[in-house]
């Protein structure tokens, strides 16, 4: 049997923010009455965005409370979903994917270059608390691939060469542009508009995107 | 080819503004208020009526799915939720839809629910997607505040409000009662069936739950008519798809096209081709993860749709086609599938939670040849093991891949076995 102290860290009694408490309760607010216990995840997002990125026995027994749910109700959500972290995480939370969309487009070469800008591998922390790097399953941004999420952020079409700027940016205490690192709007081909050239009030607007840094 | 008048998703590149504004100037919001009062029977019959079937994989038909609603109000309150737990590798479909085309999928939510006595829709968007969830809220509170939502949706008098509710990072809560479950503030464990959700769904209460692009594309059809949608494809395979494009092409890219498209017409007009030229193609997965890869031979002339897929027995799945080249290690790619099933299998069903790391464990091995021949049927055979063996079709997605490697590419496998053996006996000699 696993005891508390296992599941999570122990760390500083938590209470929300008055911020936070403002929005835990808009959370609270979408669902029916007697139903609060559907805000969690919402409620650990916040606790673990307050936290430094991640989320103390404190803060779990904290919104156990707050939800009137029982305390294992609570761990054993924020053991299930990978978003919630019970351990001390860096400050950048660098996430590769590196399922098979990625990869065929050179995610090991992002992998590498985070650990040669690094020193680090997926699971680890740098020495200065500043930057983790895992790896991540699919991500969503497929035909933007190779990808990467930083924080709240997604960081599309990296070479290791722009994936080396950004972690210098971070580094630096900058916040790098997110989204296509090659100029791409969004998910059109990179060759030129193949469709919806005909739109009204549209395709010229459409022909500067591509030169876009 | 389609042609740009019958696209649906017009902003689907974030070239024009996502904003309410831009939305109506794309046509969107244009008399709801008219299609409100058609009524609940008349928004079902012309969705039955235009074939939609659902765009998450499964493709069951829409219409019908919300004829299962309770046709009479009772004392539990109907629910619409809407899967945005986008996380089929190879898919991103209805992120394009939420941060560029947002609209769409509100109106779309109060025109199913009210075609399904339903008053309150939530959309579940995978955890990751944060930006995504803030355009989405975005939309929902300047739809509020026009006066398109709320306690009287656009002048209609039908009560209808939304949530956006964030997950936080299982792809199992993508299975309909997992969400739900995730939901209720619960680790997503996907429930038996029955009961279906349509009578004991979220909080109890008669619920459906739609893909994105299902609902988002519920607006147009109405304007424009079931019998329009109906005459793009081929039959039961109606209307527009959103494909992804990704992996060995040399302009990767998201494109709505008519179902039934050609497959090599799909990747030649809309991603630039196969990197290297068609003929340095080696294997397709034609709709993410879990459905079969397709070899060269075949991918020459399949359809893109429902019935064309499964009839060379792949799928459609969620329309994620991942190309992959000579250069790629196509064993080294279903191995990386199946750590990705191990990874997310919730763990409730033995099976599954068993199956998915043992499959795992052998195709390690044979994705270097540490393996023996036999064990090539081992495998098949415990993939059929897992196949319809647990609650919900995670375990079935972790098998499909497998089976589809080993009937396509059993040659490739003993090549492995082989060069392994071989390299051995040499180091011992």
């Amino acid at each position: 049997m696993s005891s508390r102290a296992e599941i999570a860290v122990s760390g500083p009694p938590f209470a929300f923010t008055e911020e936070n408490l403002a929005e835990a309760e808009r959370h609270i607010a979408k669902y029916p009455d007697g139903r609060q216990a559907s805000a969690l995840l919402p409620l650990l997002h916040l606790a673990q965005r307050q936290n430094a990125g991640f989320l103390t026995l404190q803060a779990l027994d904290y919104i156990a409370a707050f939800l009137q749910m029982a305390p294992i109700r609570v761990y054993e959500v924020a053991t299930f979903y990978t978003m919630f972290k019970l351990h001390p995480m860096g400050r950048h939370h660098v996430e590769v994917c590196t399922n098979v969309p990625c990869w065929l487009r050179g995610s090991d070469d992002i992998l590498a270059a985070c650990r040669q800008k690094l020193g680090i591998g997926p699971g680890e922390t740098t020495a200065d608390g500043m930057f983790t790097v895992s790896e991540a399953e699919c991500l969503g941004a497929c035909v933007n691939a190779p990808m990467m999420q930083i924080g709240d952020d997604y960081y599309e079409d990296l070479t290791p060469e722009t994936t080396v700027a950004i972690i210098e940016a971070l580094a630096r205490g900058e916040t790098p542009k997110p989204g296509s690192q090659s100029g791409r709007r969004g998910a059109e081909p990179a060759g030129g508009l193949t469709s919806l050239t005909s739109m009204p009030g549209e395709p010229a607007e459409a022909g500067k995107s591509g030169g876009e840094a | 080819m389609l042609k740009d008048q019958d696209r649906i998703f017009t902003n689907l590149y974030g070239f024009g503004e996502p904003g309410v504004k831009g939305a109506q100037a794309r046509g969107d919001w244009d008399n709801t208020k008219d299609l409100l009062a058609r009524g609940r029977m008349a928004i079902q019959d012309e969705v039955r009526k235009s074939g939609l079937r659902g765009r998450g994989g499964a493709g069951f038909v829409t219409g019908m799915k919300w004829s299962f609603m309770p046709k009479e109000a009772s004392d539990r309150p109907h629910y619409l939720v809407v899967n945005a737990d986008e996380g089929e590798p190879g898919t991103c479909k209805d992120r394009e839809i939420m941060r560029h085309e947002p609209h769409k999928l509100v109106e779309g939510c109060l025109l199913a629910c009210a075609a399904m006595g339903a008053h309150t829709a939530y959309v579940y968007v995978r955890g990751e997607f944060y930006r995504e969830a803030q355009a989405l809220e975005a939309a929902i509170d300047q739809a509020r505040e026009a006066g398109l939502i709320g306690p009287d949706a656009c002048g209609s008098g039908w009560a209808f409000d939304m949530h956006v509710h964030r997950g936080a990072g299982a792809y199992i809560c993508g299975e309909e009662t997992a969400l739900i479950e995730s939901i209720e503030g619960k680790k997503g464990q996907p429930r038996l069936k029955p009961p279906f959700p349509a009578n004991v769904g979220l909080f109890g209460c008669p619920t459906t739950v739609n893909n994105v692009e299902t609902i988002a594309v519920v607006p147009t059809i109405m304007r424009r008519g079931g019998d329009w949608f109906a005459g793009i494809g081929r039959p039961k395979n109606t209307g527009t798809k959103l494909f992804n494009i990704s992996g060995h092409v040399n302009n990767p890219c998201t494109v709505e096209e008519e179902m039934g498209i050609p497959l090599k017409e799909l990747i030649e007009r809309h991603a630039g081709g196969v990197r290297g030229g068609w003929n340095n193609l080696l294997a397709i997965i034609p709709g993410g993860a879990s459905v079969p890869a397709m070899p060269k031979a075949v991918c020459e002339t399949v359809r893109m749709d429902y019935d064309g897929l499964q009839q060379a027995k792949s799928g459609l799945g969620t329309a994620a086609v991942i190309v992959m080249d000579k250069s790629a290690d196509l064993v080294r790619a279903i191995t990386r599938f199946s750590r990705f099933y191990k990874h997310e299998s919730c763990g409730q069903c033995t099976p599954c939670r068993e199956g998915t790391g043992w499959l795992w464990r052998v195709m390690q091995r044979l994705s270097e040849g540490r393996a023996r021949v036999e064990e090539i049927d081992l495998l098949d055979q415990v993939t059929r093991q897992i196949e319809g063996h647990t609650i919900c079709a995670l375990g079935d997605a972790a098998a499909w891949p497998i089976q589809g490697l080993i009937r396509n590419f059993r040659p490739e496998l003993e090549r492995r076995i082989a060069e392994y053996q071989a390299s051995q006996s040499k180091q011992a000699a």
